[in-house]
């Protein structure tokens, strides 16, 4: 199906609701993209937002059009000619078509944006029904089958239906169809009759404190006071907001126009000035201070509803750090990277049943992944405390060349094999990997001096994938 | 303790469950915080939730320090959580970080908030510490396996305590029970292995497992 089409589509006779094959055949060389509703959607409420730069009451109206609140806004712009002029020009500039109107209705305006022929008509409230006399009764924002039967009955234009009384259209064009506002709803107002109300854009609150220094910083040692103040100041704007910090930067603005920017994550809410302060703690001293930072900013770059919590009766607070806590200040000192979680993971290849996921990623769902982990106990045979990232190759000598080994020697040492069990055989995953990885036969032993270790043979023999098996250390037993 | 020995990490394992169980078992989901240097990595491997006891498994939250003293000032503040059940350090060597007053503080963090602290020398050698105990740990053979007389038996330790400041020196041998979480004390010169039976025993079942 196809949802939008260009000028020179449309042209060729392509139409919106028209099928894709039919499409190809009316115009073979036509060129096809997928259709992102929701990115459509997105792009156009930040293009709502941005318009806000003409007037703070911005708000998205369906699918493709934007409604813009200009009173008390146009003499700013030198009138209602020159700012829908303004429009029409930043909207070419960011490679748009916009077509744009200013009437005294909602209605009225989306009526003459779409269907008058001039597109920058600015009317007053005496002249809108001569201005919309003349469009198409689908100018009324009403639903298709109500503008086919508006049109059967004989309806061509607004002004024709403007002119019959509305108890005569009463009854059968209230309301429409398949739910909706019905025509006569609509042309009230267009008209001015009936009043609309459509909620605008909320602005978007942005978290920020802000200092100014009189003489440039050019020691890192003293930022730390400047860091503090404004944690305490960003934590009480926080506070009345009923936010805590998820992720925040810190922004120092060098004399010479440099920006220095550090950026910090929490693992839960977080509104406490001394521990927003001390995330940012080992890094200031990374930066380059040059001729001197003269201004500061800390930004909330997101946040999350967070409500006053009373831990106790008692007013004494535990002492100590709580374990989100811990994990932010572990991550501001290694990287988010370095702190790391493990969660269980379907599969019987040792190193694949575990995998590793950053700690500050969603505390929530950890839980969850503990408990199943804790689940398994007992599910598998004995499996080693310790799993070496990559398994080491061994060298060993045999009795058998399908049995265990007696002797083997790993890191230049040899071993001498007391006691085994074994084989275990876990079988390559043939549904992800190639064929030609071998099945692995893994065996517990103990060495003269008791060490114990999880080694396996990688392969049997004559099993067609390759040659003579190899032997590797994968792990060691308490 | 060597690199290839895992004697040590199931001691203190070990160590871990007995001093949970007597803090009380109020908290659940218990969190261990482990660090470990980039060369223990490389040398001994990484803690495998599936082998750890079950206190091991309830949560982890694994560092891989750049150095020593980038380990041992995570140890540090991972003690001033309460809600830590374990704090495991594993340091390679003898690195310069690890002297007198690092592991002091380490000791005296621990006491201040109740959090066990296991530090786990990898290849290194014994110096002025402030460790309340101070254990060489080493694996020796273990007893028969109940049912297999071919397989390994229980994880089986000598722990040598050579400086303590709540308990007298010693030397154990101990066994660790995996199903009850306890160290059993065996004897040093073992059980002795039976004479064959003069008929010549019934061979042993083979055990084979196979997944996937």
């Amino acid at each position: 199906m196809i949802d939008a089409v260009d000028a020179a589509a449309r042209a060729s006779g392509i139409h919106p609701g028209q099928k894709l094959t039919d499409a190809r055949a009316i115009c073979p060389e036509l060129v096809i993209e997928p259709s992102d509703p929701a990115g459509d959607a997105a792009w156009l409420e930040r293009i709502a937002r941005w318009s806000q730069r003409w007037s703070p009451w911005s708000a998205v109206d369906g699918a493709d059009g934007l409604l813009l609140d200009s009173t008390g806004a146009a003499h700013l712009f030198g009138g209602e000619t020159a700012l829908l002029a303004e429009m029409q020009r930043s909207f070419t500039a960011m490679g748009l078509t916009a077509r744009t109107a200013m009437a005294p209705t909602i209605g009225g305006a989306w009526a003459l944006a779409r269907h008058a022929a001039n597109n920058r008509i600015v009317v007053t409230p005496d002249t809108l029904d001569a201005a919309l006399a003349p469009l198409p009764v689908a100018a009324l924002r009403i639903a298709e089958d109500d503008a086919l039967a508006l049109k059967r009955l004989g309806f061509k234009s607004v002004g024709a239906l403007a002119r019959v009384p509305t108890r005569a259209l009463a009854r059968r064009f209230r309301t429409a169809k398949q739910g909706g506002v019905g025509a006569l709803t609509r042309l009230g107002q267009a008209r001015g009759t009936v009043e609309e109300v459509v909620a605008p854009l909320v602005a978007r609150e942005v978290y920020r404190a802000q200092a100014r220094v009189m003489d440039p910083v050019r020691h890192t040692a003293i930022l730390a006071p400047i860091l503090a103040d404004l944690a305490g100041d960003l934590c009480a704007q926080l506070e009345v907001a009923h936010r805590g910090l998820r992720r925040l930067r810190f922004e120092a603005f060098r004399v010479d126009g440099h920006v220095a920017m550090l950026v910090a994550a929490t693992a839960a809410p977080v509104r406490e000035p001394v521990h927003v302060a001390r995330l940012f703690a080992e890094q200031l001293e990374t930066l380059e201070a040059g001729f001197g930072f003269d201004a500061f900013a800390l930004t909330a770059l997101w946040h999350e509803v967070m409500d006053a919590q009373q831990a106790s009766l008692t007013e004494s607070e535990p002492e100590g750090l709580s374990l989100p806590h811990l994990i932010d200040r572990l991550c501001a000192r290694t990287g988010a990277h370095g702190v790391l979680r493990p969660a269980p993971h379907a599969s019987h290849i040792p190193e694949r049943a575990i995998t590793w996921h950053p700690a500050l990623e969603a505390i929530e769902g950890n839980a969850a992944l503990d408990t199943s982990l804790a689940a398994t106990l007992g599910t598998l045979p004995e499996r080693p405390v310790r799993l070496f990232d990559r398994p080491e190759q061994i060298a060993v000598i045999y009795a058998t060349p399908e049995g265990p080994p007696r002797r083997f020697r790993w890191r230049r040492r040899l071993h001498d094999v007391i006691r085994v069990e074994g084989p275990e055989r876990i079988a390559p995953e043939w549904w992800r990997e190639k064929s030609a990885v071998r099945l692995r036969d893994y065996y517990r032993i103990e060495d003269a001096e008791g060490r114990r270790y999880w080694i396996y043979r990688n392969g049997v023999v004559d099993d067609g994938r390759g040659g003579p098996p190899a032997w590797f250390m994968h792990g060691l037993f308490a | 303790m060597p690199a290839g020995d895992g004697a040590a990490t199931g001691f203190a394992l070990s160590q871990i469950a007995a001093g949970q169980a007597m803090r009380g078992a109020g908290q659940q989901n218990a969190t261990a915080l482990w660090v470990q240097d980039r060369r223990v990595l490389k040398d001994a491997g990484r803690p495998y939730p599936h082998g750890l006891p079950e206190l091991g498994r309830t949560g982890l939250l694994h560092l891989v320090a750049r150095d020593a003293g980038e380990a041992l000032c995570a140890m540090e503040e991972g003690l001033h959580c309460p809600s830590l059940a374990a704090v495991i350090g594993e340091l390679h060597g003898d690195p310069r970080a690890l002297d007198f007053t690092a592991t002091r503080r380490l000791a005296v963090a621990a006491e201040r908030y109740g959090v066990p602290v296991f530090l786990l020398r990898c290849g290194g050698h014994a110096d002025l510490s402030g460790a309340r105990r101070r254990w060489r740990v080493a694996s020796r053979p273990s007893p028969a396996h109940p049912h297999d007389p071919e397989a390994p038996g229980a994880p089986t330790w000598s722990l040598e305590l050579f400086r303590a400041r709540d308990m007298r020196p010693g030397t154990w041998e101990a066994s660790y029970d995996r199903a009850a979480h306890r160290l059993d004390l065996v004897s040093p010169a073992g059980d002795g292995t039976l004479a064959p039976a003069a008929g010549g025993a019934e061979p042993a079942p083979a055990f084979a497992r196979r997944y996937g």
